[in-house]
């Protein structure tokens, strides 16, 4: 476990005015989305990282209005729908958020499932219980083809895994969702090529120059509520080779392993298959931004089963369409 | 010290402090800037447990190999080149700092040209052990004449040289002193300023983010190439003067649907060129003409009372104008319209340039169709003579006339980025072809 947090004195010591302008050019590339394309969609999972381009997003595009206890602050609309791909495998907590967000602020949702996906025969898993992060790809296009989106805005962060430290702000598709490397477009100054052919479509990445500190330092200043798997609390686990697998409907103990409860806290919301937590006492965003200054072990490493089997996994799942 | 250095530490209350730095590296294949880039993320913490987990299995009991860390694509892993920009970030306790880390050979030019639109400043790496510094006058090598010149060429604020590799000469002080002059007389030569040149070791960390150890003190007292990158200013476009806005959004007002959907209020969205707004400025609409007086700013949700350059303003007008994504707002009668302009031309495509022919640009928010009328010359970046040319390759520099089917309100780059830069995209395949930096407008 990490070290004790003692965190009450630390924002305030931090220097945090460069989220101001991380703030500032998220909010650009935002409304750059909005105005270079015909069909944008936001990609909301309801992690820590969608949250934080939707606040963004509402920062762009709504007014700020005084709280009255509905969990809405802001008046206006966004210009496009969210998009959550649902692999069925979600923790129950993060879709109670997720409905109860856009139910507090009125947005338009629009869920792809992957569950459509493996009746239509679009998604052949090897087995029943088989991680389904690698073909959320599959649901995703067919979303994008079905709703005809030519700009999906994503929360992925350049700081996260060696593949996308070259990643481009607005990151472009071929007609088949593939991301070629050698195709990426230089990109300089904030002059954006927003131009696509019918059929192609764009990613774009507002918070591309964040890091993990910086998305935390931000939670916490705009206190932005997140999914409560996201703080310290009890759950049953299964230690298995150096991680904590959660006890789960689709991750049951295997022969000889032994459940355990243990106070943990997850660091990314995903496939429950896939997805572990790591032990911790952060209670509050805040908590966590301690936690982070401190912490040893990077995002995607103590937490996705499915990266540990390759140095570059990320990068063959990118140039399949993954997000 | 050097005296610019020297000027830019002692102005700590700079405001652009705050904001993440950006730099670019440039060193060529053997210089260790990987190594340097390693020992900054490795020494600020940036590097995190299962990170070197990887690395210490392929160190397979050798010392670490920081130049690993940053590896990009396993494409480039299997043919040990790099391909393209890589950004990298770390952090210390005053400022954040995103490295624009651009790959030493192939494509040299374009990445380059890439990492430093935008940057605030470079690092260009001198490995002191490929230079004879017995001599009187040291020979620099090529790649560290082109790397700074093209920086300079691209306008890149700040240069700083950081000459590497200084534990494996066997006397450093020395050898560094005489480095530094030919630095120092080949920068003069070229009319660069030179902001700083830091003496460091890569491999064993020493003056990266540690002052120097006893053994250098009586040759160099500091500063760190860390402390100088942490003084280091970024850029701030001009906040007094005349409005510059490019619009870049048109949003209708929330929640006032009453009044019809032709009436709609809206709002004018934009990051200030240079200048600023408040509220009951009068403005003009570019290419229409029209005025207007501004009754209220947004920014980010929220209701301000005024706005300065960098910052994106949301302006809400006393009448209805025909405004659109492209336009721009400005000081009435402030702004010169122009069809025609000369620029430095980077051009990134392995498709050559060719005089004649359309491309699209983009200036500010505005796609505008456009020729290069004349290809003036191409420079040879390792001396920065003007050569004649009919075409541009991929790769090469140099300075054109460009004409535009609409006129727009460009400025010497040198005086606005955001007015005096335009990218080049082929309108045939869509890609990012080239870079304009505006010299002067017809």
């Amino acid at each position: 476990m990490n070290a004790p947090i003692h965190s009450k004195n630390l924002l305030p010591t931090f220097d945090q005015r460069h989220l101001d302008h991380l703030e500032e050019e998220a909010i650009f590339i935002l409304r750059e989305v909005a105005a270079a394309f015909e069909r944008p969609a936001l990609l909301f999972s309801s992690g820590k990282d969608s949250c934080v381009v939707l606040r963004l997003a509402e920062k762009a595009f709504k007014t700020r209005i005084a709280a009255d206890g509905s969990g809405n602050e802001f008046k206006g609309r966004l210009p496009f729908p969210l998009l959550h791909v649902d692999t069925g495998h979600n923790f129950p907590e993060v879709i109670a958020f997720r409905d109860q967000l856009v139910q507090a602020n009125g947005e338009r949702l629009i869920v792809a499932h992957m569950d459509e996906s493996i009746k239509n025969g679009t998604v052949r898993l090897a087995h029943p219980l088989e991680s389904r992060n690698g073909h959320q790809t599959v649901t995703l296009l067919e979303a994008i083809e079905q709703h005809r989106f030519d700009v999906l805005i994503g929360g992925a962060r350049r700081d996260e895994e060696k593949a996308r430290a070259k990643e481009r702000i607005f990151s472009h598709r071929d007609s088949f969702g593939q991301w070629q490397p050698k195709e990426q477009r230089p990109e300089l100054w904030t002059l954006f090529n927003t131009r696509i052919r019918p059929g192609e479509h764009m990613r774009a990445f507002p918070i591309s120059n964040w890091t993990e500190l910086d998305v935390w330092l931000y939670l916490a200043r705009e206190n932005i509520p997140l999914p409560s798997l996201y703080y310290s609390h009890q759950r049953a686990v299964i230690r298995r080779k150096g991680l904590l697998v959660p006890l789960t409907a689709v991750t049951p103990p295997e022969a000889g392993e032994t459940v355990s409860t243990a106070t943990v806290r997850f660091r990314t919301v995903g496939d429950m298959t896939c997805t572990c937590p790591v032990e911790s006492l952060a209670a509050s965003a805040t908590d966590i931004v301690a936690e982070t200054l401190t912490v040893t072990v990077s995002e995607r490493g103590a937490t996705r089963m499915d990266d540990r089997t390759s140095e570059a996994s990320m990068e063959r799942r990118k140039k399949e369409g993954y997000f | 010290m050097s005296a610019v250095l020297n000027k830019l530490v002692h102005q700590q209350d700079i405001d652009t402090h705050h904001r993440a730095l950006r730099f670019l590296t440039a060193g060529s294949v053997d210089d260790g800037k990987s190594t340097l880039i390693g020992r900054l993320l490795y020494d600020s913490r940036a590097i995190l447990a299962d990170q070197l987990d990887t690395l210490e299995k392929r160190a397979a009991g050798q010392p670490i190999d920081l130049s690993l860390l940053t590896d990009g694509l396993e494409a480039e892993r299997e043919q040990g080149i790099r391909i393209d920009v890589a950004y990298r970030y770390f952090a210390t306790k005053s400022r954040k700092f995103i490295i624009a880390d651009a790959p030493g050979h192939e494509q040299y030019t374009r990445n380059m040209v890439t990492a430093a639109a935008g940057s605030d400043a470079a690092v260009v790496l001198v490995d002191i052990t490929k230079l004879d510094c017995s001599v009187g006058a040291v020979q620099l090598l090529p790649q560290t004449r082109r790397h700074s010149l093209l920086a300079h060429l691209l306008r890149v604020p700040s240069i700083v040289f950081a000459v590497n590799k200084l534990d494996a000469v066997a006397e450093p002080g020395p050898a560094f002193a005489a480095v530094s002059k030919a630095l120092h007389a080949f920068a003069a030569q070229a009319g660069i300023e030179v902001t700083a040149i830091v003496p460091v070791s890569a491999l064993r960390g020493d003056n990266v983010t540690q002052p120097p150890g006893d053994d250098w003190a009586a040759w160099y007292p500091g500063p760190s190439l860390l402390q100088v990158l942490e003084s280091l200013p970024g850029v701030q476009e001009r906040v007094e003067g005349q409005l510059l806005l490019p619009v870049q959004y048109v949003a209708r007002e929330p929640g006032e649907q009453s009044e019809g959907a032709g009436n709609q209020p809206r709002t004018l969205w934009g990051r200030i060129a240079h200048g600023q707004v408040q509220a009951g400025d009068e403005i003009q609409i570019l290419p229409s003409g029209q005025t207007a007086i501004v009754t209220g700013l947004r920014r980010a949700g929220a209701t301000v009372e005024h706005c300065v350059a960098g910052e994106s303003a949301g302006l809400l007008l006393d009448r209805q104008l025909d405004v659109s994504r492209g336009d721009w707002i400005v000081t009435p009668g402030s702004a010169r319209l122009t069809q025609s302009f000369d620029a430095t031309l980077a051009w990134l495509d392995t498709e050559p340039a060719v005089a004649g022919r359309k491309y699209w640009l983009r200036h500010g928010n505005r796609w505008v169709q456009a020729r290069i009328a004349a290809i003036e010359h191409r420079m040879d970046i390792h001396s920065l003579q003007a050569q004649a040319a009919i075409q541009l390759n991929v790769n090469e520099i140099g300075r054109v006339r460009i004409e535009t089917q609409s006129a727009l309100p460009v400025e010497p780059y040198a005086e606005n980025r955001i007015a005096g830069s335009l990218i080049v995209v082929d309108p045939a395949t869509n890609r990012t072809s080239g870079a304009l930096l505006v010299s002067q407008g017809h």
